[in-house]
């Protein structure tokens, strides 16, 4: 605290009112003054990687470990690569990679068929525990969804002729 | 392996997926015995969340048996039954350091403004989580601690996010003996949050959802006043009224992004997703706390903007406290509550679904079906 003190000896006051007891993060922070050393720890061994990993640009480089699960790939990765471009206080950043999100569901199916499967969307959104929980409701929502079907179906079918 | 398989907003299937490998050598790899689905996979689930990529694997609250160490990693043992925090954390950097475990920096490069979580999208670090058979756990001698031999594992499960997120809740909140303390959200985590704010002395507990058998739940489970806010008009002003007009003293959102309650919310923030999940909950605890305040946030919202009347905050001299617990920092004394009966954990669990269903128990938990509080899901490869 002293050689803090006689940094800031030429700014009259310096420090007379600090008080260590107004710390309104604890005690959820233990705080040690690690802070002030920023990020120059003694870092942790780096993980090697075989799959690309996307770095937010606020920081200078990779954490020492990440998740490899679906690196970036086809259109989504590239507009997720572009988002990277971009500091996570910008929308540039979020909107890209929600746009990213949706063309990704796009893709997931276009590469189930290619894989020979075919979604089954019905069993995916759980429509097993809907018949057994909730069978009315779905009745009714198809019923419903059948009637629109129908009536547009017709409404289209009438103007063509 | 089989694992959970994240196909698009509200689209989830199990599928095979190669086995986890070591990639650090302070890694494990864990054979999961049971996980659970989050309040906060709903996020996710519903497509909430920027960079959920399809394919990922969800699952943040699990714990397992030790499958395989990597060569750095000394205090576990293949063969140990471990509680796995859901936040990733090095022990290392000046956040661990300070007991700050989710706010690593080293476990997320992705993001700065989150550390690493297991199946939570890439802005959390691109970790596949536990809704599988097997999962990689970095850190190994950091998070993940052996479940004493007197613990239900139904118990150890709720104790990796359920039960210190509702605890840090509390403790946020900065309870005083006597305090009234209203929380947000009666799902897992706000019960809990109602049920540990005794713990710190509170004097009076509100819950307020919209979902009668989740307060009646909570009402028996957590021994608080339960109240319907579709029942009362304004929730604000029904607080207000019921602490003699002066506010509550503590607020808790235990909600997130998923709020209902308010059309204007509902619509810009899951609708057409202009702001970052509906922050209906906030918006109420912040005007339902007194002046002076405290509003303790564990509901989690996206990373974009929210429409939060701040201006209040600054009026009434407000203090915010939020943070995505410090699973490691409380385990200890978390322990000691449930060995102590203070704290009953498993008695949250409703539903038990086989890893197979997975889609189907996604279905019921966001659709609150067949009184759905709190579904376990369990690997066909946990009993080996």
């Amino acid at each position: 605290m002293e050689n803090i003190a006689d940094q800031y000896k030429h700014i009259k006051g310096w420090g007379v009112d600090a008080d260590p007891t107004n710390e309104p993060t604890h005690p959820m922070k233990k705080y040690t003054g690690d802070d002030h050393n920023r990020i120059n720890w003694q870092r942790p061994a780096l993980q090697q990687y075989t799959v690309e990993i996307l770095k937010s640009n606020e920081r200078p480089t990779l954490s020492a470990v990440n998740g490899t699960s679906v690196p970036p790939s086809g259109l989504s990765g590239v507009l997720r690569r572009y988002a990277f471009k971009f500091s996570e206080s910008s929308y540039g950043h979020w909107l890209p990679l929600l746009l990213a999100d949706r063309i990704n569901v796009v893709e997931g199916i276009i590469d189930d068929i290619k894989e020979g499967h075919f979604p089954n969307i019905p069993a995916e959104r759980g429509i097993a525990a809907d018949w057994k929980y909730n069978r009315k409701a779905l009745i009714q929502k198809t019923v419903a969804m059948a009637a629109v079907s129908f009536i547009l179906f017709t409404a289209l079918r009438s103007k063509r002729k | 392996m089989l694992a959970m398989n994240y196909r698009g907003p509200r689209r989830v299937r199990v599928s095979e997926k190669p086995m986890p490998e070591i990639l650090h050598p302070k890694d494990c790899v864990v054979r999961v015995t049971r996980s659970c689905i989050c309040g906060s996979d709903i996020h996710l689930y519903n497509g909430l969340v920027p960079d959920t990529r399809v394919g990922s694997t969800f699952g943040h609250e699990f714990i397992g048996v030790v499958e395989e160490i990597g060569p750095d990693v000394h205090k576990l043992k293949v063969g140990d039954n471990v509680i796995v925090p859901f936040n990733i954390a090095c022990g290392e950097c000046a956040f661990c350091k300070q007991e700050l475990y989710g706010n690593c920096h080293e476990s997320n490069s992705q993001a700065t403004a989150v550390g690493g979580i297991f199946g939570y999208s890439h802005t959390a670090g691109g970790y596949d989580g536990g809704q599988a058979e097997y999962a990689r756990v970095p850190y190994a001698d950091v998070g993940p601690t052996v479940i004493p031999e007197w613990m239900d594992h139904d118990d150890a499960v709720l104790l990796t996010d359920v039960v210190p997120t509702g605890y840090q809740a509390a403790e946020m909140g900065g309870i005083k003996t006597g305090d009234t303390v209203v929380i947000f959200g009666a799902g897992p985590v706000g019960i809990m949050a109602a049920k540990c704010a005794w713990l710190f002395g509170a004097g009076r507990v509100i819950i307020i959802d919209k979902l009668d058998y989740r307060l009646e739940f909570a009402k028996e489970y957590a021994q608080c006043e339960a109240y319907n806010y579709e029942d009362m008009g304004d929730p604000v002003l029904f607080l207000k009224k019921t602490t003699d007009w002066f506010g509550a003293d503590v607020c808790i959102d235990a909600v997130g992004a998923d709020a209902t309650g308010s059309a204007l919310q509902t619509i810009t923030g899951k609708k057409l997703m202009l702001q970052a999940g509906a922050a209906t909950a906030l918006h109420w605890a912040i005007n339902s706390v007194k002046k002076g305040g405290i509003v303790s946030i564990v509901g989690v919202y996206g990373p974009t903007d929210n429409l939060v009347p701040i201006g209040n905050v600054l009026n009434k001299g407000l203090t915010v406290r939020a943070n995505q617990a410090s699973v490691k920092r409380l385990l200890p004394r978390l322990i000691e509550h449930v060995k102590e009966g203070r704290l009953n954990p498993k008695g949250l669990i409703t539903h038990r679904v086989p890893l197979e269903e997975v889609a189907d128990a996604y279905h019921i938990f966001t659709s609150k079906l067949d009184n759905c509080l709190k579904p376990v899901l369990i690997p066909s490869t946990a009993k080996k």
